[in-house]
């Protein structure tokens, strides 16, 4: 706390005359310590963030393919980018891609709001309920992705012999669009719902009480209350959480490449029907070793993310907030 | 499932060989004096896809090379290539040691610089065939960048308890006799179908193991002699598709695509009564169905008797810290003694020609398959490879359309649009 105190500027005072040395070092620590302080941040994101992403930026201009030797560097200027709008199998895999977000997120975040809502009532032993949600979000995507495989296995998973039971047929789950849609949205769901429900669940817990009490003299119920106090007060929480989930379902890339158990995992299904966007740049990229196209791939993957949160943002923002607020 | 949990495997593998270096550096003492060439402990990485076997040779070599340790990453076929092309173009991740599976080694050919000329280290390029020699060859011919451990000449082989089942000769000379060409083979399958009486037993395993079979005896698959690729257009691969096609529809096919878990089930439930069979497969199937012993024979494999699948090369990436070590355990593993013992103790095929004649391999029986001849066998199938172009896609085209055959087996595509797709994929990934 002192030393955020002496931090800050109002409290210089001029630096009385023999003490020149140390206030010039104790000015010096001011203006340059805070950049210090966020100096790690930029660094790492800089090499990991910043350079890949203008060094991808670079390449998509290039026809540098690993099959035609003497490629690299080569100028090419739009050319990728013309291919790619008549790319079918971009389109497919934006299409898997927006698809699978659509019924992966949609039910995971209304899921996450109830979940909350549960969690928010006074349970007994409810840090351990509130724990275990989290349970599914630190365990790897590599393995939650091999059991949720052996679950769905074809001949011998559990799904199947529980559907059996009711009489449904044997399902290919990886063959159907539908069906491999359906599996690998119930990976992400159970991955990230309780991650979710956390983050709601400590917005709820600032929602002052008095709020409700009013409601509940005023004759509203639980729903009610739920609709017209919980949901508007939560809306930037519901901003933010959407916006995450957005962007990490375009990015999808771990649980549909190892749930495609083949020896093609990255071509998606046998027909591409669940290959997403960077599975598709993946397999270009670094399978066809087409590095100038792949990168130009990448980097429509990260406008079309950028286009999407935007409209979700938008969106979103039209959700009623507080009155006043 | 088996990939995934290699490639876990080899991650931590990975970041158990990134701690190797550092924890030693440790240990040593700045004072001591380095010791003499040759008896500095050095431990060697190899980087494979699927088990080669080599563990008991290590063991073996360590005897006469006491501070050589071997260290071995397996992962999937997929990545494994997929990582040695990225780090080769990085420059860094390469192990000592890195194989290259013969679908693959012509994509490296341009980069064959970054790796060792075996032809500067006294290897003689006469062991293998010319074929072999020239796909792990630069284009000039100059620089030979792989050693060819382990061939791939295509079989039979096939379950007699099913044979007897559905009333067909479970003698491999008689079968043979039944099913000269593939289209005897699809209609001997016809024939099975309609005898075995169950819905559960096909034919074969998979739709594109017999595609992949019918095309490498073609004079000509993927590319032409020039490096045109010819995949889409080539008439002998049309009806390669023609002809598995029409086995598909007659119900003939398992639709258990290679290395999924449902295949390995399917080798062990006797889910199908034949498969297209190079030596290495026998190696699959003991590791894989351990109980089928003695429920396995080979037969010679229809059409014209020729025909590859499999088969890798050891490769030296010249960037490694142990170049020289590397070169005396590749040279090591590859020669006629352990090309000879890989074959009889696990059924890989040598690549070495010389050794196709010795009476040590000619005369080798197996009595997991009934105690079929299969030095014999697979000697004749070896000498039988005919010169095919390779190019740098051609195993991504077959598996194009091994996947598109995929779709037909689920019942997800018409044969014409599951072609149209396999075009189009042929076309995205060349162009």
């Amino acid at each position: 706390m002192a030393v955020l105190a002496d931090a800050r500027p109002a409290q210089r005072q001029p630096a009385p005359p023999g003490r020149a040395r140390v206030s010039r070092w104790h000015r010096l620590d001011l203006t340059v310590s805070p950049y210090l302080y966020v100096a790690p941040f930029f660094v790492i994101f800089g090499v990991f963030g910043l350079f890949p992403l203008l060094y991808t930026g670079y390449l998509s201009l290039s026809g540098w393919r690993e099959d035609q030797d003497g490629s690299r560097g080569t100028f090419v200027g739009l050319a990728n980018y013309t291919r790619l709008l008549h790319d079918q199998f971009f389109w497919n895999a934006l299409k898997n891609t927006i698809g699978i977000g659509i019924i992966s997120t949609v039910p995971q975040l209304m899921l996450a709001l109830g979940l909350a809502h549960l969690l928010n009532y006074r349970l007994r032993g409810r840090t351990f309920f509130r724990m275990s949600v989290l349970v599914p979000n630190v365990t790897s995507v590599a393995a939650v992705t091999i059991i949720f495989v052996q679950l769905f296995g074809r001949d011998y998973g559990l799904i199947n012999y529980v559907l059996h039971l009711f009489g449904v047929s044997r399902i290919d789950w990886q063959a159907g669009t539908w069906s491999s849609w359906l599996a690998i949205s119930l990976i992400v769901t159970w991955r990230w719902t309780g991650y979710n429900a956390l983050i709601y669940l400590a917005s709820m817990q600032a929602v002052p009480f008095e709020l409700y009490e009013s409601a509940a003299l005023d004759g509203a119920g639980r729903w009610r209350q739920f609709r017209s106090i919980t949901i508007p007060m939560l809306r930037p929480t519901i901003l933010f959480t959407v916006i995450v989930s957005t962007i990490g379902a375009l990015q999808l890339f771990g649980e549909p490449l190892l749930f495609n158990v083949s020896q093609t995992p990255a071509a998606g299904g046998s027909q591409h029907q669940f290959q997403v966007m960077a599975v598709y740049t993946y397999q270009t990229f670094l399978g066809n070793g087409k590095y100038g196209y792949g990168s130009a791939i990448s980097w429509a993957m990260f406008l079309v993310i950028v286009v999407i949160v935007g409209i979700n943002l938008t969106l979103v923002r039209r959700l009623r907030g507080v009155e006043g607020a | 499932m088996r990939f995934a949990l290699r490639r876990a495997a080899a991650l931590a593998g990975a970041g158990l060989l990134l701690a190797g270096p550092a924890l030693a550096g440790c240990g040593k003492s700045s004072g001591s004096s380095p010791a003499p060439a040759g008896t500095e402990p050095v431990t060697l990485t190899v980087n494979l896809f699927g088990d080669f076997d080599y563990k008991p040779l290590y063991e073996q070599y360590k005897q006469t090379h006491p501070n050589i340790t071997v260290k071995e990453n397996i992962t999937d076929y997929d990545t494994h290539h997929k990582n040695l092309k990225q780090h080769l173009t990085a420059g860094a991740g390469l192990a000592d040691i890195e194989v290259i599976e013969i679908g693959q080694i012509a994509g490296f050919q341009g980069q064959a610089s970054k790796f060792v000329n075996f032809l500067d280290q006294g290897v003689d390029p006469s062991t293998w065939t010319d074929q072999r020699v020239k796909d792990a060859s630069s284009a000039d011919g100059k620089v030979l960048f792989g050693l060819g451990t382990d061939t791939g000449g295509l079989a039979m082989c096939y379950r007699p308890s099913l044979m007897k089942k559905a009333g067909l000769p479970t003698d491999p000379a008689a079968l043979s006799a039944q099913m000269k060409t593939w289209d005897d083979f699809v209609n001997l399958g016809k024939t099975f179908q309609t005898k075995i009486g169950d819905r559960n037993v096909h034919w074969f395993d998979a739709a594109s193991n017999v595609f992949n079979a019918i095309v490498a005896q073609a004079p000509q698959g993927m590319y032409d002699a020039s490096g045109n690729v010819i995949a889409d257009t080539n008439p002998d691969v049309k009806k390669a598709w023609d002809q598995t096609v029409a086995a598909i529809q007659a119900g003939e096919s398992a639709g258990l695509a290679a290395f999924t878990p449902q295949w390995n089930t399917g080798f062990q439930k006797a889910g199908f009564a034949t498969i297209t069979c190079p030596a290495w497969m026998m190696s699959y199937i003991k590791a894989n169905a351990p109980d089928t012993k003695g429920d396995w024979n080979v037969a010679t494999i229809p059409g014209t008797g020729g025909g590859n699948w499999g088969g890798s090369y050891l490769t030296i990436p010249r960037s490694g810290k142990h170049v020289q070590q590397a070169i005396e355990l590749a040279k090591w593993l590859a020669a006629p003694e352990q090309q000879t013992l890989l074959f009889k103790t696990k059924g890989h095929f040598p690549a070495a020609q010389a050794l196709w004649k010795t009476d040590d391999i000619i005369n080798f029986k197996d009595d997991f398959f009934d105690n079929a001849p299969v030095g014999k066998i697979f000697s004749a199938a070896a000498e039988n490879i005919k010169y095919q172009p390779l190019g740098a896609h051609a195993g991504e085209f077959g598996n194009a359309i091994g996947n598109a055959l995929v779709s037909i087996e689920q019942g997800k595509a018409t044969p014409d649009a599951a072609w149209q797709k396999a075009v189009a994929d042929i076309k995205n990934i060349a162009g």
